[in-house]
């Protein structure tokens, strides 16, 4: 019989891996995966501001991250520097200003490591449930503006002259986003985050002949990481939010090794 | 006749330099127009501002009430971690694949559906992009310079396929082209560009304004002449058609 926390484990994790499909396919077709970082990071200080501020955590992360993406906006608009430049001063200033301030300030209580590689195994059933919420709403939105969101991600320019919301579509694809980094926070943490949102759809290209193939592999792909890893860790005691990562690196690497070896011996018959 | 689109005093800087300066043009109901300009002229510039990515420091756009634009960019770059079809892309624009099969069919690569978007060539593209056009049914199609990328041969085919689809769509046409020596012929109204109008009107009446000669050379100019041989008529100065004298 499986224990109560190794099934919520499963669960959470499994819930986010569906999510993070979608989303991480938009991601790594856009080459958003510093973005994501970017929010990602930022996460850490939202917690800690959220527990500061006594505001829910999952909402504070939220908010934050929204936050962090209009004052990209901004700065794009008034610097000279380049994106990934712009995006690297964001994330990691705000890794850092997190990090000080949850050590700084120790009546925040807050465990650091659980923080930045997660800790799916403490995942209670209200845990789940928030998890399970966010991540629901994740993929109706999805589901919902899912051509417009491939549209955009053809050209965005193209789908404005279609008549298409451009800019609140590209709101969206934030929001969806921010709601993913603060659902996979207690399952792999800040530092990891972008590892679950682009190897399961980066494993999912050499299979997938359509966006909604690669979508539906990339779940699959990400279902199997978390339960490897879950397995994984306790098997051997590793730390569950690294152990999933590392099974998905696995993965992509097996499948291009087999894919690798198919496509040669074909091309040798 | 209300035009579809009419530009009034319009202006573009970028960081401070002078993209457009005081750059007046309407498009007409099934009119065909050509931007002509050398490079940096801000003809692309030109034909985001009426398509609405680029916004006017001065002056006014106006558009027709629920215009519906078909738009041609001179490329379109898709990464190639986006596993999508040639008619999976266009069913973005349209969700009835029967209709995508014929608007493929009708521009001629009826077997490009399952290719990726990434691999086609570029004159394969062009005409899967004015299969989207036909899926869209627009009344103006914007098209930035079309042949780019299509060797001398496809080029004619492309620019006569161009002006089938316009008659058959009823639509009008703005596009920017260096291939004079194919479009002018179907074209009604051309406008020369350097920043500013140099010139602006019919094929035949810019071809000898010193403003054009000045920016092109005569060689080119030649190009626009061909046709005078075509018409039974000529233009007075303000564009009307008067009859030729026998």
């Amino acid at each position: 019989m499986i224990p109560d926390f190794l099934l919520y484990a499963l669960l959470a994790g499994a819930l986010v891996a569906i999510a993070a499909a979608p989303i991480g396919s938009l991601v790594v077709w856009q080459r958003l995966a510093y973005f994501g970082d970017t929010l990602a990071h930022g996460a850490l200080l939202g917690c800690a501001l959220g527990v500061l501020l006594a505001v829910d955590i999952a909402l504070a992360v939220l908010l934050f991250s929204a936050l962090l993406a209009l004052l990209l906006v901004w700065l794009r608009h008034h610097s000279q520097l380049a994106n990934d430049t712009l995006l690297g001063i964001l994330s990691h200033g705000s890794l850092a200003l997190g990090l000080v301030v949850i050590s700084a300030v120790p009546a925040l209580n807050l465990d650091l490591s659980a923080l930045l590689f997660g800790d799916v195994l403490a995942v209670g059933a209200d845990d789940l449930l928030v998890i399970a919420g966010v991540c629901a709403l994740v993929l109706a939105l999805v589901w919902w503006q899912w051509t417009g969101l491939i549209a955009v991600t053809v050209d965005a320019e193209l789908a404005q002259v279609d008549g298409l919301p451009v800019g609140r579509l590209q709101m969206l694809q934030m929001l969806l986003i921010a709601l993913l980094v603060a659902a996979a926070m207690k399952v792999v943490g800040a530092l990891l985050i972008t590892a679950l949102l682009i190897i399961p759809p980066a494993t999912a290209r050499a299979f997938a002949r359509s966006p909604e193939q690669m979508v539906w592999c990339a779940a699959g792909v990400g279902v199997v990481s978390v339960a490897l890893g879950l397995a994984m860790s306790v098997a051997w005691d590793y730390p569950a939010g690294p152990a999933m990562v590392l099974a998905a690196t696995l993965l992509f690497l097996g499948s291009n090794g087999v894919r690798g070896w198919v496509v040669g011996r074909t091309s040798d018959a | 006749m209300s035009a579809l689109v009419r530009l009034d005093k319009v202006a573009v800087q970028r960081d401070g330099q002078q993209i457009l300066d005081n750059v007046s043009l309407a498009v007409a109901r099934g009119e065909i127009v050509t931007i002509i300009g050398p490079n940096g002229a801000g003809k692309t510039t030109l034909l985001r501002v009426v398509l609405g990515l680029q916004t006017a420091q001065r002056g006014s756009v106006t558009r027709a009430p629920g215009l519906r634009v078909g738009y041609m960019p001179q490329k379109l770059v898709v990464d190639r971690s986006l596993p999508l079809s040639v008619a999976r892309f266009l069913r973005l624009t349209s969700d009835d694949p029967a209709a995508v099969r014929a608007a493929l069919t009708r521009v001629g690569v009826p077997t490009l559906g399952e290719r990726p978007l990434a691999q086609i060539s570029g004159g394969e593209l062009q005409r899967v992009m004015l299969a989207r056009a036909i899926l869209r049914k627009p009344q103006l199609l914007v098209l930035d310079e079309p042949a780019q990328g299509v060797d001398i041969s496809g080029q004619a085919a492309l620019y006569a396929l161009i002006n089938a689809l316009r008659d058959e769509l009823g639509c009008a046409v703005l596009m920017v082209s260096h291939d004079l020596h194919l479009v002018m012929a179907q074209t009604d109204s051309v406008l020369c560009l350097n920043q500013h109008v140099c010139c602006h009107g019919h094929p035949e009446q810019v071809s000898t304004d010193p403003a054009y000669l000045n920016l092109f050379g005569p060689r080119e100019a030649e190009a626009l002449a061909v046709y005078h041989h075509h018409h039974d008529h000529h233009h007075d100065i303000h564009g009307d058609v008067v009859e030729a004298e026998q």
